[in-house]
């Protein structure tokens, strides 16, 4: 009888040493972790010349792309001012806008009797902001992610170069940085960071400019061939066109709802 | 009957002994009197001449990596790039572009930020990707 009440009494001291401390783990599991610290004083906003929408689109006239040289007026601008280093082995190549012939933008909608016009042409391609983007479920870290304005977007400081998110992209849009990209930039700009070695990098809808007011570079570049807009404003030029006029997207099939269309 | 809390070989063990502890305390005693002082902040002109920065600056001091870090996700995530304080102001909340960011007032970046980083061994890596304004020399 004695042996058998020590062993509670062992047994009841040890549960109740284990409850007392677990308290405070539970407490701090409870709260959902220690709060982050704000600012004493002040406050944050998008500025009152930021551009928004509720959701951003692109519309690309192929006719009015024609010419070569809009086509690299705006591969330029966009490269130029993003700091993108120019590395000529193909295998590191940055890119977040580039020309792409129709077989290789729309693969599986060509045949063999297609007009010159059209199978000649240069498609621009860049990342389409996809409605239900696949690259943000692939990101581990949660370093790409849709804004609510429909912007897929990558926080640089979270990636962590596992390229989940190229292997899902399906349009390649995605490029990783095998080298440090900063001694292959013809020309820095100082207003946008550079990226480092190990991280993904993708077109950004320029969303810095967009909070400034400003179009997107190669929008702005294009002499009206990239159209740019609020797809759900019933007023905006994207929706005027996208009424009156025939579009295509890329790689619809897939189900990612890409949020750059193409008028043919 | 032979004292029992004899220590064998004592010489041997005392000699052992100092020279460990003298191996043990070498960093102190080596670099006693050695302390570099406390790194001075040079502030640009333009700082000093706006006396205060978004915050005071005890807490600047103090909390100016959380402030960044803060800053950087609701840049990054919220879209939300100005900062205003209750006097008014408002403020780009970027380290490093334009006049109205950080590095746009704190325009030296070896005497603002590398000296205290130097000094307390820490090394932020903001540089790697941010571009440092071009100093003046």
């Amino acid at each position: 009888m004695m042996e058998n009440s020590r062993r509670r009494f062992i047994k009841i001291a040890g549960i109740t040493a284990a409850g007392f401390g677990l308290k405070p783990v539970t407490d701090v599991l409870a709260s959902g972790g220690a709060p982050k610290k704000a600012s004493p004083i002040g406050d944050t906003s998008a500025g009152n010349k930021a551009l928004t929408a509720k959701r951003w689109a692109m519309i690309i006239d192929v006719k009015k792309m024609a010419h070569e040289e809009t086509i690299h007026q705006c591969v330029e601008a966009c490269h130029k001012l993003h700091n993108i280093p120019k590395l000529d082995n193909k295998r590191h190549e940055i890119k977040w806008i580039w020309e792409e012939e129709f077989k290789h933008a729309f693969p599986g909608q060509h045949h063999e009797h297609m007009s010159e016009e059209i199978q000649h042409a240069p498609f621009l391609v860049l990342c389409n902001h996809c409605e239900n983007p696949p690259c943000v479920r692939a990101c581990p870290t949660k370093a790409t992610f849709q804004r609510e304005d429909g912007i897929v977007l990558m926080d640089f400081h979270r990636c962590i170069g596992c390229r989940f998110c190229m292997a899902a992209c399906p349009y390649g849009s995605r490029s990783f940085n095998f080298r440090d990209p900063r001694p292959f930039i013809e020309e820095v700009q100082e207003k946008f960071p550079t990226r480092m070695k190990g991280v993904v990098e993708k077109c950004n809808f320029c969303a810095e400019r967009l909070a400034e007011g400003k179009q997107p570079a190669c929008v702005e570049a294009s002499n009206g061939a990239l159209i740019f807009g609020d797809l759900n404003d019933e007023n905006s030029d994207v929706r005027k066109v996208l009424k009156s006029n025939y579009v295509i997207r890329r790689k619809p099939g897939l189900g990612t709802g890409p949020q750059v269309y193409y008028m043919v | 009957m032979p004292n029992k809390k004899q220590i064998y070989d004592r010489d041997k063990v005392a000699i052992g002994l100092a020279i460990f502890v003298a191996l043990i305390s070498f960093p102190f005693w080596f670099n006693m009197g050695k302390a570099s002082p406390a790194p001075e902040i040079k502030l640009s002109d333009k700082a000093k001449a706006a006396k205060q920065c978004i915050a005071p600056t005890a807490y600047m001091r103090a909390e100016h990596m959380a402030i960044l870090d803060l800053w950087r996700d609701t840049v990054v995530r919220d879209a939300k790039r100005v900062y205003s304080t209750n006097d008014g102001l408002t403020f780009n909340m970027s380290l490093s572009t334009g006049e109205n960011s950080c590095m746009g007032c704190h325009v030296t970046k070896a005497d603002f930020c590398d000296k205290c980083h130097n000094y307390a061994s820490v090394r932020p890596y903001c540089w790697d990707c941010h571009i440092a304004p071009k100093e003046n020399k």
